[in-house]
Order: C-alpha cells, then sequence, then structure tokens
C-alpha cells in the first residue's frame, strides 16, 4: 500500500468519531498496540530531540525498504507514534522522503494537540526523513 | 466529591461573587466552562488590573521620571504610588529598599550577580535548598562558577520537607549567602523560612527569601521574617507579567553595585566616570514596565481588600477538600506530602505518563501543569519524568474540583 493509501485510511478511520474523546480514545488504544520497540535499541542516540515525553526511534533497511520501530513512555504519544510507523514504514527511502504528509491535519489532530506534544511529532517526522534521504544517499553511492 | 468530607466547605470570601471580577473564568474551552488549575505558573487577573493598565495607555501614557509636562509627572506619581504600595504589602522599612524588576528570575540574578561580584570569592559557598526552581539555582550556580565558590544544597525528605538540623550543620563560615524557596512550586510546601533566617543570621549569613509561591497565598512582612532580600512576580499575584520586585535590606542594596547599566540608574556621567543613582533607582536601568507597574498596584489593591489572612485561611480550606477529593482516585500518589503546604497538588496516577493525564484533562476544559515545572532536581530525586500540577487559588470552587477529580478518573480509565 502506498504512503497516500494508508493515510486516507486513517482520515477514513477518524471520519467515524464523532468527538474528540472518542479520537483520542483510538489514538490511546493504537498506542497501546503498538509492537514494542527492541529494548537495546532504546538508547540516548535513538531519542528524538523535541519531545517532551520520551520517543525512542529505531530504523532498519530490509530488501530495499525501509522498516521504523518506535517506542515513548506516554501512551498518546505512542499512540502518535503508532500512526505515523503505520503510514511510513516499510516504504523505499525515497518515497519516505518525498511523502507530503497530509493526514494529520485532515483529522483535525494537529488543532487538537498541545504544541509541545505537535511538535513533538513533527520532530519525529523530520528524523524519519532525514533517516529516509540518509539511506537514500547511501543508496546511490553504492 | 469526598463521600464523608469532615471539611467544612463554608469559605470568608463569598467566591461566586469573587469570580466574577475575572472575566477569564467565564470563559469556554471546547464547549466546556474552563477550570483553571494552574496558579502556579500564572494567575488570572481582575478587572481592576486590566482596568487600570487600559487607563495609563488611554489617558496617561508617558515616560517617567524626567519629564516635566503634566502625563509624565501623572505617570511618575501613580508609578511610584505602586512602589509605596508594595512597601504597604510586604512591610519593607523603607521605601527605597523596593526595587522593580522584570519579575522573581531577574530579581534573584540581581543578588546572585551583584553580591557574588561584591563578596564573592573562591573557596566560599551558597546554598540553595533541593527543592528550588531553576530560577533559585541556575543563578548561583552562574554565580559560583564565575568567582570559584560552590553551590551547597540542603536535603529535603521524601515527604517533601527541608531538613533544618542538616541546614544548621550546612552553615559554617564559607558560607556567604542563602537562597530559598518560601514556597515549592512543584510540592507545595511551606519551607520554615522564619528559623532558617534566624538560624543563617546566627552565623552573620544574610538570607534571599524567593517569594514567587508565597506572595500570593498569605501575609508575607519582611521585617517579622528579617529577610535580606525577598523576590517575587507580579503575573502570580494577579498583577500583570513583566514586572516584579526585589525587597532588599537597605545594608545590602547599598553595598552591592548596580545591577545594569543606564536610563535612571546614574545620577552623572561623563566618559570619565559615572556617578550611581540612590536607592532605589541605582538598579533600576532602563525604562520600566510602567503599565505594568501600575496593573501590579491594582492587584495589590485587590488583595488588600480581600485580606490576605483571608485568602490564606479560603485556600487552606481547598487545599484540605482537593487533597481528600484526590485521595478517592485509585493508585493516585501524591508528589509532596509535607505537614506544611500552600495550594499546590502535585501527583501522578498509577503508571500514566503526566502528559497523557493532562491533556485528557485539556481536553475538560480543565487546566493543570504536566512535566518538571522547572524543578528537574526535585524530579530526579523522586525518580520520576514529572508530574501533574493542580495549583489552586481562592476563585478555585469545590465544584471545580470535583470536575477534575471525575476527569482524572476517567483520564486513568482510558490510560490503564
Amino acid at each position: 500500500m502506498t504512503i497516500n493509501a494508508r493515510q486516507d485510511e486513517i482520515v477514513e478511520e477518524f471520519e467515524l468519531f464523532d468527538d474528540w474523546m472518542d479520537k483520542y480514545e483510538y489514538i490511546i488504544q493504537l498506542g497501546k498496540e503498538l509492537p514494542l520497540i527492541d529494548a537495546k535499541y532504546k538508547t540516548d542516540e535513538n531519542l528524538i530531540k523535541g519531545c517532551q515525553s520520551k520517543v525512542w526511534l529505531h530504523t532498519e533497511m530490509r530488501d530495499g525498504l525501509l522498516h521504523f520501530s518506535a517506542d515513548s513512555d506516554a501512551l498518546i504519544t505512542k499512540g502518535l507514534v503508532s500512526m505515523v510507523i503505520q503510514v511510513l514504514s516499510g516504504q523505499k527511502p525515497k518515497d519516505i522522503a518525498d511523502a507530503e504528509i497530509y493526514f494529520i491535519d485532515k483529522i483535525g489532530l494537529q488543532s487538537h494537540l498541545s504544541p509541545t506534544r505537535s511538535n513533538g511529532l513533527l520532530s519525529m517526522l523530520k528524523q524519519m526523513k532525514l533517516y529516509a534521504v540518509a539511506y537514500q544517499a547511501k543508496s546511490l553511492q553504492q | 466529591m469526598p463521600g464523608n468530607s469532615t471539611i467544612s466547605t463554608a469559605r470568608k470570601l463569598d467566591i461566586a461573587q469573587l469570580r466574577s471580577d475575572f472575566p477569564i473564568l467565564q470563559t469556554q474551552v471546547y464547549g466546556k466552562p474552563l477550570v483553571y488549575l494552574d496558579n502556579a505558573a500564572t494567575t488570572q487577573k481582575p478587572s481592576a488590573v486590566i482596568q487600570a493598565m487600559n487607563d495609563y495607555y488611554t489617558q496617561y501614557n508617558s515616560n517617567i521620571h524626567r519629564g516635566v509636562h503634566y502625563l509624565s509627572q501623572k505617570a511618575t506619581a501613580e508609578y511610584e504610588l505602586v512602589r509605596k504600595k508594595v512597601q504597604g504589602f510586604i512591610n519593607a522599612e523603607h521605601l527605597h529598599e523596593v526595587i522593580f524588576t522584570k519579575g522573581t528570575t531577574e530579581s534573584i540574578n540581581l543578588v546572585a550577580s551583584c553580591f557574588g561580584r561584591k563578596f564573592l570569592r573562591p573557596g566560599n559557598s551558597i546554598i540553595v535548598s533541593a527543592m528550588e526552581h531553576h530560577s533559585n539555582i541556575v543563578p548561583w550556580q552562574m554565580a559560583c562558577e564565575e568567582h570559584g565558590a560552590e553551590l551547597r544544597v540542603a536535603p529535603m525528605n521524601e515527604k517533601g520537607e527541608l531538613l533544618l538540623e542538616e541546614f544548621e550543620r550546612m552553615l559554617d563560615e564559607t558560607v556567604k549567602l542563602v537562597s530559598v524557596t518560601y514556597v515549592s512550586n512543584t510540592l507545595g510546601t511551606v519551607n520554615p523560612v522564619k528559623e532558617m533566617i534566624e538560624l543563617a543570621h546566627g552565623q552573620g549569613i544574610p538570607v534571599l527569601v524567593d517569594a514567587a509561591q508565597a506572595i500570593q497565598h498569605m501575609p508575607v512582612d519582611v521585617q517579622e521574617l528579617d529577610a535580606d532580600f525577598l523576590a517575587f512576580s507580579g503575573h502570580k499575584m494577579y498583577g500583570p507579567t513583566g514586572i516584579g520586585v526585589l525587597y532588599g535590606k537597605e545594608k545590602w542594596l547599598q553595598q552591592i553595585p548596580p545591577y545594569q547599566g543606564g536610563g535612571d540608574m546614574i545620577k552623572t556621567v561623563t566618559f570619565e566616570k559615572t556617578t550611581y543613582n540612590d536607592l532605589p533607582l541605582k538598579f533600576e536601568a532602563g525604562t520600566p514596565a510602567i503599565a505594568e507597574g501600575i496593573g501590579l498596584g491594582a492587584a495589590i489593591d485587590y488583595l488588600q481588600h480581600l485580606g490576605m489572612a483571608n485568602i490564606a485561611e479560603t485556600e487552606a480550606q481547598l487545599l484540605a477538600y482537593t487533597t481528600e477529593a484526590l485521595q478517592e482516585v485509585k493508585g493516585l500518589r501524591f508528589i509532596g506530602e509535607a505537614e506544611s503546604k500552600a495550594a499546590s497538588i502535585s501527583f501522578l496516577v498509577g503508571n500514566t505518563h503526566p502528559f497523557d493525564v493532562g491533556e485528557i484533562l485539556d481536553k475538560h476544559g480543565i487546566a493543570v501543569r504536566t512535566g518538571h515545572h522547572c524543578t528537574e532536581p526535585i524530579m530526579h530525586y523522586y525518580g520520576i519524568p514529572g508530574t501533574v500540577r493542580a495549583s489552586l487559588a481562592f476563585y478555585n470552587t469545590t465544584e471545580e474540583i470535583d470536575k477534575l477529580v471525575a476527569a482524572i478518573q476517567k483520564a486513568a480509565m482510558l490510560l490503564s
């Protein structure tokens, strides 16, 4: 599934909810279901800067696709991380680097998140794209 | 609501009536009535404060202290009247012992910088407590680093109470100053500053009291405390941001050098030499926050009209009610359980992250603070990432506390 198809899928899921408490419940549920990052990757190097709660992000290249795994000490953050991973993990580095992330705005998340959370989410996206660009550059060199 | 509450909900102040003095308290957030419980960060402003600042800008906006024209004289008189009000409010012996600053942080930085330059030498030390806000740690670290001195920390116990005997033992001949918070913004602990000052003075050591979290909750009398310096901010006592006070005993303010140069702090300037102005202007360089100063004066009038003793009593009842109500939340753990507390309550719920709880409370229209509250050493002490903090003001109601408790229950359920 393409990045945009995954984004559209999330937007559709959120359309089912009437109020923001339900949306939060859903995000929290996603957080609970997020497969945990391997403990050995929860290092200071993998911590995302800009998140008030802690977020660890690990990247792995397999068969030309970039895979992300992550964890957070806060459940709502974990839910947000889960959505971003759903959208970007398992994609080609070039597609990740070029992707326009619109689902956050479309589901109205941006306006409902506190600025600290919002900045954290943007930091995480930025970091994922940086990894993608780095892997892309590396593959071009090889 | 607490099941078998023995705590009286009768309060001396007419809260329903008083709430109408604060326009923002009628606001709705996400379609729900605002429940504002972040008063330790900043308090809301009564109409009288907003009106006073508006009057200044619409009727006599002018720079002060130098103008010969009517507006300048009027603005100067109003601004200087506030100094008089502050003097009365904290019972300073002299008017010139009241220095206007940007706030508590600038007040402490002023003393750390100027006292440090005059008195700190290698081998000296400064004592702070284990429950200080960053603003009463970092300026001293900077001063100590600059002058080769040591920053020492008076310890506290698990309940968040300062260990007075340990503090007393630390008062040796190397200590040049003690700087301690009156009330902890995170733990709510009210420190025994009067006893601490007595102990320090017994060794000839001056004491700075950070009253940022005390000045709005209880009567503060600098002469009764015998404080050498005392700092507070306007915005935490129902006044504007950008204005604060440093009280200093005349003997210290005379001895320490000025903080910043320019504006009102000079008497004469030549390229060869500058002579400094008399107190308090010696420490007030540049154009001050005039409207904010006038707003602070209105806030003092407002508080004095209510009576600080009445405020203290009202808030003590609300604190007791809140503490009892929160005890009903399963898995809730208080961070800071000192015997003597002001109206700030930090807690964690089970294994939930404070940001998660804060975010869900926000969606219920409830404003609390989450995080380390600029007191990272306290978080390290307890080994936690942060807390949820509900900080109360006299305008909060028991109904609001009931909403808080219900919303925490809901958050705990969602996040478990």
